[in-house]
């Protein structure tokens, strides 16, 4: 069973047979024992810490399709080095192509985006409303719902990421209001993230992206042409139309979930000129939780047994693949527990 | 497009595999099945190997053939006999014969159950042969990705989670 691999440590990484052998380096330099990972089990490779490696590694893991997510000092996401595609459907790529390039085909699929993005948040909003400890986010959650509503109406892409812009503040000004006697919000701030709330929100996203970008390479969707937000947004951005759906499952609710049981706390994270960062031992802590949430399965209902939520991100890429190609409409994931 | 062989095997099971077969549309290759099916020939019968060659035909790849007794063989890991093996069986002794190779017969082997299927191609089964691979040139040319399949025959195809997810009403 592959596994996405996280290095958090500085360490020099080469291939040795169909092993990878990653050597950890220390602050001072010095080398510590190598570990070995057989390649068959490893998913994707995080790098957190420096990376030294050649091109003979890239060579090996290009070849066993693997890819690789960087992240820089301050966590943010710096890009991935992605094998070559192995899942080429020219009919596939013509009619994904095509939904791009007519209007109308291409806001019904964006619509459905923020349609998924809504209900989910509307579903973490629901949870934590029935909560005494929370104060009554009624208020808010009326106001998404009538945002909601007015989605069908949208006739072009801007207007349509207006109403996502209005109910994403409305969701983020929730969040004081689930998590504000530990942290504060403060408005959504990014580039960078200005406290601990917003860096967490940040990372969390961007570990998500990672996950349905991985998850589209292992299809045959083409991960650059996207619908909700403008394909060159950023390289990969079919990855960000797919992780609007997923980010206040998997990300929202985990941070939440692991603040309030103060697996999260203020001390947990340094400020730095570039922005608030979490410490290297909360951040391994977030981003396990965030792996544990990818494993966790849930029965699926029209498939009839357990899937993970990491199978949620497949499934997902199979509706738009049928959507695309006429099969039928594509519904956007809604967690229904 | 001449069909393949995996393509008349397809059509005898389900049109709407065949389609996605045929558009590339396939699913990862880590399934644990197609592990098995290699492993099945690499070591099922290691000493036949000196008696086989693997020969291609128009598209097709038939892994055991013994030219000197003009037999087919084709072995299956699945655990029964299905009506498609025998089609794609006689699709292969229909390449041969279309390339030269008279009178030759095919031999299914299953492994799992120690049991092996005769197949042959008479007279009469050519225009059958030829028949499907114009059903297979009009399915695969047409835009249209075919229906789905009864959901009981579905559970072991690869397809199935592509062909059955779906957002339920709450
Ligand atoms: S799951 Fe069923 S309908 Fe879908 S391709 Fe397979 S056999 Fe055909």
């Amino acid at each position: 069973m592959k596994q996405p691999k996280y290095l958090f440590n500085a360490g020099r990484m080469s291939r040795k047979d169909n092993t990878l052998k990653f050597t950890p380096v220390d602050e001072a330099g010095v080398e510590e024992q190598p570990r070995y990972l057989p390649i068959e089990q490893v998913g994707d490779l995080y790098v957190f810490g420096s990376l030294d490696a050649n091109s003979a590694l890239y060579n090996f893991l290009g070849q066993e399709g693997i890819a690789v997510h960087f992240f820089n000092y301050y966590e943010h996401y710096t890009g991935s080095f992605m094998p070559r595609e192995y899942l080429l459907a020219g009919k596939m790529q013509v009619d994904q192509t095509k939904h791009y390039m007519t209007a109308k085909k291409r806001i019904e699929i964006a619509r459905r985006f923020v349609e998924g993005a809504a209900n989910n948040i509307l579903r973490v909003l629901k949870y934590y409303n029935n909560r005494d400890k929370v104060k009554d986010l009624t208020e808010a959650i009326v106001s998404i719902e009538r945002l909601l509503v007015s989605v069908p109406t949208t006739t072009d892409v801007p207007m349509l990421m207006g109403i996502e812009g209005n109910i994403r503040q409305t969701y983020y000004g929730c969040f004081d209001a689930i998590v504000g006697q530990t942290f504060c919000m403060d408005g959504r701030s990014k580039r960078p993230p200005q406290n601990e709330l917003n860096a967490l929100i940040s990372f969390g996203n961007m570990l998500c992206y990672t996950a349905c970008l991985s998850t589209i390479y292992h299809t045959q969707l083409n991960p650059t042409i996207s619908f909700l937000h403008e394909p060159g947004a950023r390289r990969y951005s079919l990855a960000l139309d797919l992780s609007e759906v997923f980010k206040p499952i998997l990300v929202d609710r985990l941070i939440f979930r692991m603040i309030n049981k103060r697996q999260l706390q203020p001390s947990d994270f340094r400020s730095e000129v570039g922005g608030c960062v979490l410490k290297d031992a909360a951040r391994k802590r977030f981003v396990q939780g965030f792996d544990e949430q990818l494993k966790e399965t849930i029965k699926h209902r029209a498939l009839g047994r357990s899937v993970s939520y990491r199978h949620l991100m497949k499934l997902e890429c199979y509706k738009l693949q049928k959507h695309l190609l006429g099969v039928e409409e594509y519904r956007p994931f809604k967690a229904w527990w | 497009m001449f069909p393949t062989a995996t393509l008349v095997n397809y059509l005898h099971l389900c049109h709407r595999k065949l389609w996605l077969h045929a558009n590339h549309i396939r699913m990862e290759h880590t399934s644990e099945a197609v592990a098995e099916g290699k492993q099945l020939h690499e070591h099922a019968y290691p000493q036949r190997t000196e008696r086989y060659r693997e020969i291609t035909l128009d598209g097709s790849v038939i892994d055991f053939y013994d030219p000197y007794n003009k037999v087919v063989h084709e072995m299956k890991k699945s655990d029964k006999m299905e009506h498609s093996h025998i089609a794609q069986v006689q699709f292969y002794l229909y390449l041969l014969q279309k390339n030269g190779v008279e009178g030759a017969t095919g031999l299914i082997e299953y492994p799992k159950l120690r049991q092996t299927q005769q197949v042959s191609l008479t007279e009469e089964d050519v225009p059958m042969v030829e028949g499907w691979i114009r059903v297979i040139e009009q399915l695969v040319d047409s835009e249209k990705c075919p229906g789905r399949i009864a959901k009981s025959k579905c559970r072991s195809c690869s397809y199935f989670d592509f062909c059955y997810v779906e957002e339920l009403p709450e």
